[in-house]
This record gives structure tokens, C-alpha cells and sequence, in this order.
């Protein structure tokens, strides 16, 4: 599996932490026709990524294909310090996945 | 006890038949992911949408804010945000009306995460971009109209 697909910057100010996640993948629409063959490109996006806080799921995001490629999210919540874990991890219409871990700073 | 077993083993089986089709693209993954509500991104229409997401159609006015360009010169990268004061927020969805299929996403948020929410999203055309708030068994919305003149939708 493509590994490192997610890059993760997680900033405590004061009670609030920012969550920035950026994730490499197609988002494909399935809409699009591929010029070369005539088909339509099959769609290919990622339908769920779930975001959690020391093993706590603070948000749970389900996507459609009208998520931008190389999706971008940014989310905000409360109780997080600085050295404390957030994962991201996705998985898509494939069924491929991947997570990631980053501290918050 | 040995019926139950053979029941259990069939039960099995089925259900590897399905993952095997669903990775093959054969079947829609709502096997897969069970909380990914199939019927409200399939639906044509913002009120399917609604009616798929929350099981209603109506929205009241909330305070909701939704940050995004008045003119996107490239539909298939607007960034939009989100946010919002109402406090309890359970899910928050977004909605671009003119989309083939008009739900973008929907973000399910515990107690502890705040009204706010940024991602980048594609829209075929000029549209309006809604976005709706479940708080308490409530739902609001607000709404922004976006001018695309280049289409994000692969035409």
C-alpha cells in the first residue's frame, strides 16, 4: 500500500487544537473520460477518513467524489495538548487504506 | 448446535463472496464501510440528499458561516470552510446544489470537536454550496452561491 500518503499538522493554541491533514489520492469521479480510449475512468475516491485523538474518535468524515484530488481537511476541537496523538486514516471504494500519526505540537 | 455451525459457516461464506465482489467494483462497498449512507450520495437531488443524510428535508437558519469565493476560477478545486457557534454539534454536511450528485461530504464530530470544518471540493458549475448543521436532533443551514467558470466535474 502507498505509504506516507498523509501529512498531518496538529497545533495546540490554547484549549483548541487545528487539525491540517493533507492526503494524495486520485478522487476520481468516475465522469471523466480518458482521452486515449473513449471510456469513462472508472471512479476511485476515498470514502471515509476517520480522525481520533489518543485513540478517541473526534470526527468521522464520509466523502463522495466531489472531494477535490489530493484532498485537503482542516478540523478543529478542544482537550488536545502538545505530545498528544492524532491519527488520520482513510479508506476508499477500493478498499485501499492507509493512517498516519503525527504529535501535536 | 450442528445447524448453527452450518448457518455460521454459510453466513461466512456469503459474506466473503460479497468482499470479494465489492473489491472487484461489482457491488457498491456499503458492505464495506456500513456507516457510509449509500442512498443520500446517490441521490440526484438536494432534498434526496437531505432526506437520505437526516431523514428530513427542512432546514432552519443557524449560525452558520460558510467561507468560500464568490468566483472559483477552477470548479474542480474550491476550497470551502465551514463554520459554526451552535452548540452539540452531531454532523455537519456539505451540499453543492448543481452537482450531478449534490452531497459532497458529511463529518460526523464528537462532543469535544468544534463547529468547524475546511476541505476543498469540486462543483460542475455555478452553484450554490449549502451547508447543514445536526445539533440536538435539529438541523440548519446556510447557503453561499459560488461562480465557477471552469467546471470541476471531468466534462
Amino acid at each position: 500500500m502507498a505509504s506516507k500518503s498523509i501529512r498531518i499538522r496538529a497545533k495546540a493554541e490554547g484549549a483548541s487544537t487545528e487539525v491540517k491533514a493533507l492526503i494524495s489520492h486520485e478522487m476520481e469521479t468516475g465522469l471523466r473520460v480518458d482521452k486515449k480510449t473513449g471510456e469513462k475512468v472508472p471512479a476511485h475516491f476515498i470514502k471515509e477518513v476517520v480522525c481520533e485523538h489518543n485513540g478517541k474518535t473526534i470526527l468521522t468524515a464520509e466523502w463522495s467524489v466531489a472531494i477535490s484530488k489530493n484532498p485537503y481537511l482542516s478540523f478543529k476541537f478542544t482537550g488536545g495538548k502538545a505530545g498528544d496523538d492524532v491519527k488520520i486514516s482513510w479508506v476508499d471504494n477500493k478498499d485501499d487504506r492507509d493512517s498516519e500519526t503525527a504529535k501535536i505540537s | 448446535m450442528s445447524i448453527k455451525r452450518r448457518t455460521f459457516l454459510q453466513g461466512t461464506m456469503a459474506g466473503s463472496v460479497i468482499g470479494v465482489a465489492a473489491s472487484a467494483g461489482l457491488l457498491s462497498p456499503r458492505t464495506v464501510l456500513a456507516a457510509w449512507p449509500q442512498a443520500a450520495f446517490d441521490s440526484e437531488n438536494v432534498a434526496g440528499a437531505m432526506k437520505g443524510l437526516f431523514s428530513s428535508e427542512t432546514a432552519a437558519d443557524g449560525d452558520i458561516t460558510i467561507k468560500a469565493p464568490d468566483i472559483a476560477e477552477n470548479g474542480a478545486v474550491v476550497p470551502i470552510t465551514v463554520t459554526s457557534g451552535i452548540k452539540g454539534i452531531e454532523t455537519m454536511a456539505l451540499i453543492v446544489e448543481k452537482n450531478p450528485r449534490p452531497l459532497a461530504a458529511s463529518f460526523d464530530m464528537s462532543p469535544t470537536t468544534e463547529g468547524y470544518v475546511s476541505t476543498r471540493v469540486k462543483m460542475g458549475k455555478t452553484s450554490k454550496l449549502i451547508a447543514v448543521v445536526k445539533a440536538g436532533g435539529k438541523l440548519y443551514s446556510a447557503s453561499k452561491e459560488v461562480k465557477v467558470t471552469i467546471g470541476g466535474c471531468g466534462g
